[in-house]
């Protein structure tokens, strides 16, 4: 069915949230949400509130199901055949599996980068254009401004100083620090709300992760960031509000400084103090 | 005793280390020993009538002299027909099979048909031709006939190597597009395709070579046994090299030993030239990508 009424989630999808008057102050709305990869339970009973503009890290031992929520915040988890779901997700209070949900448009607003950094094997320019030419079916843009869409998504992520001179040169050609930030730059020319990140700095160095960080705090306000680690200096550094997951459901979800400093859970608690994960 | 030196076991371990890699190499060696006496023996007997005349002029005398003009421009006009149907055939369904269809045993099924088209003997597609092309559609004995004829027969080869080559270009990359939004066609068209092409390119190339060497599917098809004139279209019959070289070597009587040889020769010229040009092409192709 196609609603001719714009709801106020479309309308809130429509143009860039604006934290102040946004419509609803919550991204991503999940009630019940439970989900299965064939017959083993990944997901059971998740119950979460994350908030609009800010950034929310999840936290949790391998296999807690932490990057498998990230994945059903987008849909990209239904792409395997044997997975199924009970209960709902709402993105900015529209429920992502209704029907009339467009799953081109779902991704266009909400972004993804990988453990892995996954450039195109293509020119920096053509990687940062990719996106905004799938989305843009208007008149085709002049050279000048095909430039500034590049150059304004490269300063967002604090690469253009180093990679102006270079924007010809394949994408795979970079570190995998700068890689990792074209990746994120590559999403913001079609203006998304949300940026999922699943583990974005576990195969950089030191340094990497600390430039990433830097930027995905950088990034805080102007989109709402999800954002699942394994390093909890990392949750504790780089994010607003922490979830904790252990064996496939929520135990915590509060300001990181309050999770980090009193933990309400013995769980919580035992994990940040390293006795297991 | 040293500690570090050599023991008795070391030495025999190290005696049969030596004996197995020379048997090694040795079987490699005697793998390409066929190839080398056969293009030796080739060159040394044909080499001598190979002239431009003998590639652009008309057999003459029953066969027995002149040239092979009609044959080698019949073998071209086949393989390129055969290319023309089966190149695009093969390619969408290959991309249909690797990037579009479900894993259910429908999709196994028409993977399990394609081995098993690539096994079915030459002599049977030829019969296949006949009743389907020649006789069926009513294209006659002409190069349409043969030509789908060795389109058939080689479309399991394009299929495999489209697959593999598609199936080569690295999952991320498609993530990476639809993440971004991208439908299953604007991430084939965009990124899949281009760095699957040299792959592609490669066995449609292999394809051609098969093709060109094919004798069965063609001579109840459209190759004719002798033409006195070229082809005006597809729906004529042509000489082909490969029919050619039978042939003379076998049907007529008086022809002088240096004919057949030269004519393999040219044969599998052709063929060794359409790989190198594979090879080189592929080569080409991957140090121009990077990933």
């Amino acid at each position: 069915m196609i609603q001719s009424q714009p709801t106020a989630a479309t309308q809130a999808m429509a143009s860039h949230i604006d934290p102040e008057t946004a419509t609803s102050d919550l991204a991503i709305r999940t009630q019940k949400l439970d989900l299965w990869y064939g017959t083993f339970q990944a997901l059971s009973q998740i119950d979460l509130n994350i908030k609009n503009g800010i950034i929310t890290s999840m936290i949790g031992p391998s296999g807690c199901g932490k990057s498998t929520f990230l994945r059903s915040v987008n849909r990209i988890n239904e792409r395997l055949g044997y997975v199924r779901i009970k209960g709902t997700i709402e993105v900015f209070d529209k429920d992502i599996y209704d029907q009339d949900v467009e799953l081109v448009q779902l991704r266009k607003q909400i972004g993804m980068v990988f453990q892995r950094p996954n450039p195109l094997p293509a020119s920096i320019r053509d990687n940062i254009l990719y996106g905004h030419r799938l989305h843009y079916s208007g008149k085709r843009l002049s050279r000048t401004e095909q430039d500034s869409i590049v150059e304004d998504a490269l300063r967002q992520v604090l690469l253009w100083d180093k990679v102006k001179d270079k924007l010809n040169k394949r994408a795979t050609g970079l570190s995998l620090e700068e890689q990792q930030k074209l990746c994120i730059a590559r999403l913001l020319p079609v203006q998304p709300q949300i940026l999922l990140m699943d583990e974005p700095c576990s195969a950089l160095d030191p340094k990497g992760t600390a430039a990433v960080e830097e930027l995905i705090w950088e990034l805080r306000g102007k989109y709402t960031i999800l954002i699942v680690t394994h390093n909890m200096a990392q949750a504790r550094r780089a994010s607003e509000e922490c979830i904790f997951m252990l064996m496939g459901k929520v135990v915590e979800h509060t300001p990181t400084d309050q999770l980090f400093v009193t933990p309400r859970h013995k769980e919580t608690a035992d994990y940040i103090e390293g006795r297991y994960g | 005793m040293e500690m570090f030196s050599e023991s008795i076991l070391n030495r025999k371990n190290k005696r049969t280390q030596t004996l197995f890699r020379t048997l090694f190499m040795l079987m490699t060696l005697l793998l390409i020993l066929p190839v080398l006496i056969i293009l030796g023996t080739l060159i040394y007997k044909g080499g001598s009538i190979i002239s431009v005349d003998f590639l652009f002029t008309d057999p003459i005398k029953g066969m027995t002299a002149g040239g092979i003009f009609p044959a080698l421009f019949g073998t071209v006009w086949l393989v390129a027909v055969a290319l023309m149907v089966s190149v695009p055939l093969g390619v969408a369904a290959a991309i249909y099979l690797s990037e579009y269809a479900p894993n259910n045993w429908f999709t196994r099924a028409i993977n399990l048909a394609i081995i098993n088209l690539a096994g079915v003997p030459s002599i049977v597609h030829a019969l296949f031709g006949v009743g389907a092309f020649v006789i069926f559609f009513g294209f006659g004995t002409s190069i349409l006939s043969a030509s789908l004829t060795l389109a058939i027969m080689t479309l399991p080869v394009v299929i495999v190597a489209t697959k593999e080559s598609l199936q080569a270009v690295p999952e991320a990359f498609r993530e990476a597009c639809w993440n971004m939004g991208a439908t299953r066609w604007q991430t084939i068209r965009r990124v899949v395709l281009p760095n699957a092409v040299s792959g592609i390119l490669t066995g449609v190339i292999l394809e051609v070579s098969r093709t060109t060497g094919e004798t069965a599917p063609i001579m109840f098809t459209g190759a004719a046994f002798f033409l006195p004139f070229l082809p005006q279209s597809v729906f004529d019959q042509t000489m082909a090299m490969s029919l050619h070289l039978f042939v003379v070597s076998t049907q007529v009587p008086g022809v002088p030993n240096a004919l057949p040889y030269g004519v393999a020769l040219v044969l599998i010229a052709m063929v060794l030239l359409m790989n190198s040009i594979s090879i080189a092409f592929r080569m080409h192709l991957r140090g121009k990508k990077k990933w």
